[in-house]
């Protein structure tokens, strides 16, 4: 029983590499740096990852269904202007903290709404992913500089930067939203037909299709969730702010991807889970934080973060090459 | 057999189906009854695959009509199918490696809560109570990715039984099962019978067939050739009806006296693929490998082609040991493979006849730094001579020819880099009946001007038409090397299938 207990516990690691990296990390920054190990200090880092964190997940589903989203920076930048802009137009003067509601509703609409552009062009016209929301990317953006007319916005009113300085309890709101966030997606990705599908979908797409799945709507509501959760990543940005800048989010895309493909995530489909993706995520906001007390400096943390991030699939590659028979390339 | 009822199952009518250029179901009947198994026949090509995927609809037919139990039906999708109680199981897998062995038998019609959520319970009873009717050792929670070759053929097979099906299609599935797992698929086979179930079974192994089916009937170039009750009939008429004509005549005769051994392979293995594989070639020479698909034979090739590392053996050319450490390597030591995919591997498609033809020695063809246009103008006139292309100009684009002539100008492109041995795999796979023969013709010709040449197919005319020797292969092994006086249609039948010589009478 405990051999197969054990057995257990090492196939969950070889399944989930990432987390044997992070408790390395940790144990590493720990040792080495008096300021790591601190309650205050792992709700920074929840805190810091939760922006990016929130994004991985949409992006887990969507690379799954073996698509990519990399808008997702753009939608950042726009659903942050818009949360800090509507909240302060005249329309809503009369209605207190409430006029949030409105801002809220709109961020995250538009968010939800460019998701399902997104997955809709993929779906109707066939064009590969990377394609259609490169495209976005920098259609997106365009609009963000034309809406904001390369102005940034500074909230009015304070109950709304205070809310992402608030805490639950002990713990940051911000932190809490993460998680919760986290344990929704992984139910969702884990547990419901819409979940299981993704996984055939990006697996083996002609047997999805024979087995009746409708391929399409099915894609098209990923990239919504997608859509959704970078538009809540930029409410919750702006919030930490108290401000929306026309740049936020550059390079988002890029940092959630890499957390996603950190976590085990295949960028051809069919596998990845939640669990990787949030191990993924913890690495890449253990690294920044660990590196920032330790005061390396930014430019050497990106060599580093980068270096990780070719060594650990290489690795990953090494462990799942097939033997000697294979077919040389 | 069953007490028949007196509408069919099943009746196909009339069936056409053409692709471009095409015709592969030619006015197709077929009428299976409830309760019996009805085995399908024909030669690789002879349109059986196309014939079932019409039926599970994946193709819709161009003429013809599809009765079921009586009422004219049509089949939108694969799904629509299914729910009239078709089901073809696949000959290929097409599983999804990462989900569970319940959520693939199920996949598209999980059991779900009214919130979307998996019924996991239900799924893996359900599941588990098919796995147990079937036999499998493995439970419904199993990761397919867990499961080797065989078992995920099982799944395959479970998934058919999932709704009240009144039609199974059975597409080679034993394939890849042992001799055990057999047992079982035709324990499930019989029990489908007895519960009046109208099975399909597509096999290319006589003895399966006569152990099994009640019916059988035989397609050859895409046309219906007419359908026998198997126990008034035998091996001998049924195969004739498959191939059209005597193989006697088909025999090649104008062999020439063999030179030297070019290649010489002793005891060559690599892991599961294929093991202790020992043959030589002469020059002047066609050795044909002849076996079912996933015996092996391409495997040989490709590690002779330096593809594959082989984990054991040698290779011998003229009499020296040598390692190919890959496709230059062989290239350079005199070995061309002419691949089993002519549009995927061999060539590419939107690039002119020429420079297709030119490839692999483009980098010998400068002058100075560019490429000298009038040396790929020469090598390309010469092979077109030749090998007798037909093809308006060396500027028409490849994917614009014929089947054959596509043939020809990957021929050509080997012949131009001067091997010494020439692998040839399914040389006239998707190529219609004339230009075989020209093909045939161009092997044989080949042979004679002092070439050694190796011709994997998987169609036995071909095999017994070009070759002076036949290895026939089973599951990885050399099961028995035959030369041309020697071999029988019979003899070639049993060494594919697996029965060694000392065990058939």
């Amino acid at each position: 029983m405990a051999t197969l207990k054990q057995n257990a516990a090492l196939r969950w690691l070889t399944e989930n590499p990432i987390w044997g990296f992070v408790v390395l990390i940790f144990v590493f920054f720990s040792l080495s740096n008096e300021f790591f190990f601190d309650m205050n200090n792992f709700q920074n880092i929840l805190v810091q990852t939760s922006t990016i964190g929130l994004i991985a997940l949409g992006m887990t589903l969507v690379m799954i269904n073996g698509n990519i989203d990399l808008s997702v920076g753009a939608v950042v930048a726009l659903a942050a202007s818009l949360m800090v802009d509507i909240q302060s137009w005249d329309a809503f003067s009369g209605w207190g903290n409430w006029q949030m509601l409105p801002a809220l509703i709109a961020a995250l609409g538009v968010g939800t709404a460019l998701g399902a552009l997104n997955g809709i062009i993929v779906w109707k016209t066939g064009v590969d992913a990377f394609i259609v929301t490169l495209g976005a990317m920098l259609g997106v953006r365009g609009l963000v500089f034309v809406y904001t007319k390369e102005q940034s916005f500074f909230a009015m009113n304070f109950t709304f930067s205070d809310l992402g300085m608030s805490t639950v309890g002990p713990v940051p709101s911000l932190a809490v939203l993460f998680l919760i966030a986290t344990v929704l997606v992984h139910i969702l990705l884990s547990r419901t037909v819409h979940g299981r599908n993704t996984y055939a979908v990006g697996g083996n797409r002609e047997a999805a299709v024979n087995a009746g799945i409708r391929v399409g709507p099915h894609m098209v509501v990923n990239f919504m969730i997608v859509g959704f959760m970078a538009a809540l990543a930029g409410v919750t940005l702006s919030s930490q702010m108290g401000a929306a800048t026309p740049n936020l989010g550059r390079d988002y895309e890029l940092w959630v991807i890499t957390a996603v493909v950190l976590g085990g995530t295949k960028l051809t489909g069919g596998a990845g889970s939640i669990i990787g993706t949030f191990g993924g995520v913890l690495a890449i906001g253990i690294l920044r934080n660990g590196m920032n007390l330790m005061q390396v400096p930014a430019f050497y943390v990106l060599v580093i973060l980068g270096s990780i991030l070719i060594a650990v699939l290489i690795l990953d590659k090494q462990l799942t090459r097939k033997g000697v028979e294979a077919l040389k390339t | 057999m069953t007490e028949h009822s007196e509408t069919p199952a099943l009746r196909l009518e009339g069936i056409v189906k053409t692709f471009p250029g095409v015709r592969a179901l030619d006015g197709v009947d077929l009428e299976v009854r409830a309760g019996e198994v009805h085995a399908l026949l024909g030669e690789n090509g002879a349109g059986k695959s196309t014939l079932m995927k019409v039926l599970a609809g994946m193709h819709q037919p161009n003429e013809g009509r599809i009765i079921l139990e009586g009422r004219e039906v049509r089949m939108a999708n694969p799904m629509d199918a299914k729910a009239q109680g078709v089901v073809l199981i696949h000959q290929e897998l097409s599983l999804c490696d990462g989900l569970s062995v319940a959520e693939n038998v199920y996949l598209g019609e999980l059991p779900h809560t009214k919130w979307g959520f998996v019924d996991w319970s239900t799924l893996h009873a359900r599941t588990d109570e098919i796995l147990k009717k079937l036999n499998c050792n493995f439970d419904a929670r199993t990761r397919v990715s867990d499961l080797s070759i065989a078992r995920q053929q099982m799944v395959e097979i479970a998934r058919a039984l999932t709704v009240d099906a009144k039609v199974v299609v059975f597409d080679e599935p034993t394939a890849s099962l042992t001799d055990a797992e057999k047992v079982v698929l035709f324990d499930v086979i019989k029990d489908l019978r007895a519960r009046g179930v109208g099975i399909v079974y597509i096999s290319h192994r006589m003895d399966e067939i006569f152990s099994l089916s009640d019916r059988l009937s035989v397609l050859r170039d895409g046309s219906y050739r007419g359908t026998k009750v198997t126990a008034e009939t035998d091996e001998d008429e049924v195969t004739r009806m498959m191939i059209g004509r005597s193989l006697t005549h088909e025999k090649n005769t104008d062999t020439v006296e063999p030179g030297a051994v070019a290649l010489e392979v002793r005891g060559l293995s690599c892991g599961k693929l294929f093991r202790d594989v020992s043959f030589e070639v002469r020059r002047g020479e066609v050795v044909g490998f002849y076996g079912l698909v996933g015996a092996g034979r391409t495997e040989i090739a490709e590690t002779l082609f330096g593809l594959r590392t082989p984990t054991a053996g040698t290779i011998l050319l003229d009499g020296e040991e040598v390692r190919i450490s890959g496709p230059l390597d062989a290239i350079s030591r005199g070995i061309s493979l002419v691949p089993e995919s002519r549009k995927e591997q061999g060539l590419v498609l939107g690039m002119s006849c020429r420079d297709n033809m030119t490839l692999p020695q483009i980098g010998d063809l400068t002058t100075g730094p560019f490429v000298s246009n009038g040396a790929e103008i020469a090598i390309y006139d010469q092979y077109r001579d030749r090998l007798d292309i037909r093809s308006p100009s060396w500027r028409q684009a490849v994917g614009n020819l014929s089947g054959g002539n596509q043939q020809k100008i990957v021929i050509g492109k080997w012949l131009a880099m001067k091997p010494q041995v020439l692998i040839v795999d399914e040389p006239t796979r998707g190529i219609d009946v004339g230009a075989k023969g020209e093909i045939h013709k161009l092997i044989r010709t080949l042979a004679s001007q002092g070439y050694a040449v190796i011709v994997i197919s998987s169609e036995m005319p071909e095999v017994l038409h070009v070759s002076d020797r036949v290895i026939a292969m089973y599951s990885g092994e050399v099961i028995r090397s035959f030369g041309v006086g020697e071999v029988t249609e019979d003899s070639l039948v049993q060494a594919i299938s697996g029965i060694r010589p000392d065990r058939a009478a």
